[in-house]
């Protein structure tokens, strides 16, 4: 087995601070008094709720029921009774509201019914259903639906299993390894059979030496060919894309997923909730967060889904200094709104962060291009660059340079000497960006509504006036019919019909057609004179045949002689 | 609010120039030995004038004097300014330079970060253009008394064709435009030294142990250094192999004038410089060829301020031209 390992460019080293809650070992948090379960549990789609206020629930009932492609079932996390269907705040950034069913849990914790679900009598598309089912989504913190992300079952040579763990005071994974290490091979094992993988890689940072060796010792139990792989500890070693060029030296550029490059990346705790759901029918429905920080008792809890920060903060007896909360690490997480927020399935972490511990930053001064954030960038990419471009709001040139390639590690706005918030800078013009589509997108599709507007009140014109010249044909042929016989007879006979005013128009329309047919350019105008001498000659022989009149000498035929009215209104061919 | 990162490495703009302070200390310790103790008081009277010009520029621009002040970048601009001076320049002029240089040079292009020209050597060149006598003007190493240097550069009184002398790149120069010999017969004058100028190689080593600092602590990358250097060899080793009677060695052109100082301190300027690896080492090379062609056939001896003027102008194009390859788009698709 080739164990060359390949680097990333860039990456950082900041003070891991993991021994604060690495030694603590994996604790069942108690049930709190209520539980906010979010129905948007994965990325861009959120569950359909089916049930009512009031209705008991058992723990691991079915509550959402999974809507569109990238849609994964959502479940009671205890038993108890649903108190409400409303919009909470969620656990992001933004503060926003999202829907959530509120469970007064019985304190009874009781199981809905439920089996191990046999994976090999079932079938692929069945396993995966189920896993969908089980609201299965990545544990690592971006909530993609696993179901989704083991794709078509061919094409994917490798699976790596992700317990790199890169952001500093995270422990949840570390943990997990290094006491659930049989669960993870059980669930990477499902993973790798559904995946149609050749290969299963874990890489974990070297600065877990218990969970790697805790990994490998499971493995050796399993008898699995898995190749439990040590990568240096550099921050951002964890991103999936990173530490896909560590582990495989392949490079999965910006839009494109790792199935497209034949390997695939899942989270240790992805795979022990998959070993979970497949070996023992339980939904997804707690997962394990670290809380640390400035705390007296730091910890690794296994906390239910939706249940209230605030409830779970006590636990690790946050020191009385403390001003904020953050969900997620020092380098990509976000401090926390309120924190009546509840844990969802992305929560890894809750820092307790104090003015001495985590300091605001010193002021901005301007940048001197010491270039300090591009060696750092993993993304390679020149981040002075896209600052300035995104300072001046210069979006093209910002996207240019290859804005959207950035992951918002914060690697550039850790070694900035200049103390500028570059990370900010980008999800500025990122999201101006977006801004921008979506508005030109609305435009677009106003202009093609206008323009398709006008064009169908311009059919409807045509339309209307092609259905009025039909319905004056009709008019006209009738009145011909009517009146023919007569016409046909003499100049003036008016006795047998009914109506001298249709006459006069019939007669009418006859004279107007006559002239339109004078006034209409014949296409012999253009001929020689002969040609057209010998025109007129036929022509006034083709009349001398039918009205037995003597042939002139031009075409001046049809004034001269008292022709009835239709000889002259039929003269064409 | 404030947003993720919540963790900070601690570096300052403040902390990079105190290292580029600190690393030019061996070579000021030397040019003080070796040349006279006068340039500690052109040190001093540069350093005062661009704190002063700083804060005045700063409070006119309504902007946070302390933080301007307390980066020290002035303070950088102002001893760069001093040390390619000559050592015993008048006060006046020395002032006049560095306001060129922190208000002209600096401010007016929008303060720290904007300014496309060094600031250092566009008061460098601005002087020898208006003062090319007093910046031509440089006393042989160890020639002068403390107490001689303090007075031309306080005193009026410049009666000093007796004690001060070419540099080696001058008098190279002039002695080769004045058809007296070859390199060898002109070298053997007073003002050569075992490699450079007498005296003078001691400074530029003093300078290589500054770099070694800034290189080891990663405050400047290698790109500069080793473009700059390996083009002024290459460059003059060509010509010299093919005519040694002519041209100088690129040990001799390595040693001379503020080849050094330039390699390790100027030349690596963040802000005007290039900022891409291989922008960086086209901008080095670009500034030491420039610098060999005017020393070897301009009007001026040095030539190094105008090589970075010069180049500093071709930033933009640089950059733009030479920006790495990003993360995932190497060539096509992946690299298995």
């Amino acid at each position: 087995m080739i164990t060359r390992l390949f680097k990333f460019h860039g990456g950082i080293k900041p003070d891991a601070h993991k021994h604060e809650s690495a030694g603590a070992p994996i604790q069942r948090a108690p049930l709190p008094s209520r539980l906010i379960v979010p129905l948007r549990q994965s990325t861009r789609a959120t569950a359909r709720c089916i049930v009512e206020v009031g209705q008991q629930v058992l723990k691991g009932q079915r509550i959402g029921e999974p809507e569109g492609f990238l849609g994964t079932a959502v479940h009671a996390p205890t038993s108890g009774t649903v108190i409400d269907f409303g919009r909470y705040t969620m656990a992001h950034a933004s503060g926003l509201e999202t829907r959530c069913v509120v469970i007064q849990p019985d304190g009874e914790d009781r199981w809905i019914e439920h089996a191990p679900f046999d994976a090999e009598a079932a079938g692929r598309e069945a396993t995966l259903a189920w896993l969908r089912d089980c609201g299965l989504v990545g544990l690592g913190g971006a909530t993609f639906p696993s179901h989704v992300k083991l794709g078509k079952g061919s094409g994917v040579d490798t699976l790596i299993l992700n317990g790199a763990e890169c952001e500093p005071w995270i422990t949840c994974d570390d943990r997990l390894m290094r006491e659930r290490a049989d669960g993870i091979l059980a669930g990477a094992r499902i993973l790798y059979r559904l995946i149609g993988a050749r290969e299963l890689v874990i890489g974990i940072e070297d600065n877990k030496p218990e969970a790697i060796e805790a990994m490998r010792a499971a493995a050796q139990r399993a008898g699995d060919a898995v190749r439990i792989q040590p990568v240096p500890a550099l921050y951002p070693a964890g991103g999936e894309k990173q530490l896909i060029r560590v582990l495989t030296g392949i490079e999965i550029p910006y839009g494109k997923l790792g199935a497209d490059y034949g390997v695939q990346c899942f989270n240790v705790g992805t795979a022990h909730a998959v070993y979970r759901a497949i070996a023992h029918g339980e939904p997804l429905v707690s997962r394990i967060v670290t809380l640390t920080g400035n705390v007296a008792r730091p910890g690794n809890w296994e906390v239910l889904i939706g249940t209230p920060i605030d409830e779970l903060l006590p636990l690790a007896e946050p020191r009385p200094d403390t001003n904020r909360y953050l969900m997620g690490g020092p380098m990509m997480g976000f401090a926390l709104p309120r924190l009546d927020v509840p844990v969802v399935k992305g929560s890894n972490c809750i820092i307790s962060a104090s003015p001495t511990l985590l300091p605001p930053p010193p002021p901005e001064q301007p940048c001197i291009r010491c270039t300090e954030c591009a060696k750092a960038c993993p993304a390679e990419l020149q981040p002075f660059e896209l600052y300035w471009f995104s300072r001046s709001k210069n979006f093209g040139k910002a996207q240019e340079y290859h804005l959207f390639d950035c992951i918002e590690c914060g690697c550039c706005a850790y070694v900035c000497p200049s103390h500028i918030p570059l990370v900010d800078y980008y999800r500025f013009a990122k999201s101006e960006i977006w801004a921008r589509e979506r508005d030109k997108a609305a435009a677009d599709q106003a202009r093609e509504r206008f323009e398709f507007r006008n064009y169908r009140q311009e059919r409807e014109k045509e339309e209307k006036a092609a259905k009025l010249a039909a319905k004056a044909a009709e008019t006209r042929a009738k009145l011909s019919s009517e009146a023919g016989e007569p016409a046909a007879g003499a100049a003036a006979a008016p006795a047998e019909t009914e109506d001298p005013k249709k006459a006069l128009i019939a007669a009418a329309l006859a004279r107007a057609q006559a002239q339109k047919a004078e006034s209409q350019p014949r296409n012999t105008d253009n001929l020689s004179p002969e040609t057209q001498a010998e025109i007129a000659q036929i022509e006034a022989r083709r009349k001398a045949q039918a009205g037995d009149t003597p042939p002139p000498a031009d075409g001046a035929v049809a004034t001269d002689t008292p022709a009835p009215a239709e000889t002259e209104g039929s003269p064409r061919p | 609010m404030i947003h993720s990162p919540y963790i900070r490495k601690p570096a300052s703009v403040q902390r990079v120039m105190g290292l580029v302070l600190l690393a030019l200390m061996p070579g000021v310790a030397a040019y003080a030995y070796k040349v006279g103790a006068g340039i500690l008081v052109n040190l001093a009277i540069a350093t005062l004038t661009a704190i002063a010009a700083e804060a005045l520029v700063m409070s006119l621009r309504k902007r946070p004097v302390a933080i301007a002040v307390t980066d020290l970048s002035a303070v950088v601009t102002a001893w760069l300014v001093a040390l390619c001076f000559p050592p015993i320049v008048p006060w006046w002029l020395l002032v006049t330079a560095v306001l060129v240089a922190i208000v002209v040079a600096k401010h007016l292009f929008g303060g720290l970060g904007q300014n496309p020209f060094n600031p250092a050597m566009v008061a460098y060149c601005s002087m020898i253009v208006a003062y090319p006598a007093l910046m031509s003007q440089w006393p042989p190493a160890g020639g002068l008394s403390f107490e001689t240097q303090l007075g031309l550069i306080l005193g009026g009184a410049r009666d000093i064709d007796g004690m001060t002398g070419a540099t080696a790149l001058d008098a190279l120069r002039t002695g080769l435009r004045s058809g007296t010999g070859g390199v060898d017969a002109v070298m053997q004058g007073s003002a050569f030294g075992f490699l450079g100028g007498r005296g003078w190689e001691w400074i530029s080593l003093g300078y290589i142990a500054g770099g070694a600092l800034l290189l080891l602590t990663r405050t400047i990358t290698w790109h500069m250094p080793a473009a700059f250097i390996g083009a002024l060899a290459l460059i003059s080793g060509l010509f010299w192999l093919v005519d040694p009677g002519r041209f100088a060695s690129p040990l001799f052109h390595l040693a001379s004038g503020g080849a050094m100082l330039a390699a390790f301190f100027i030349v690596t300027d963040p802000v005007s410089g290039a900022t891409t690896p291989r922008g960086k080492l086209i901008f080095a090379a670009g500034v030491a060829l420039i610098a060999w062609l005017i020393r070897t056939f301009g009007a001026y001896p040095e030539g190094i301020a105008f090589g970075v003027l010069l180049m500093n102008l071709c930033v933009p194009l640089i950059d733009m031209k030479t920006q790495p390859r990003v993360f995932g788009h190497r060539g096509q698709g992946n690299s298995r």
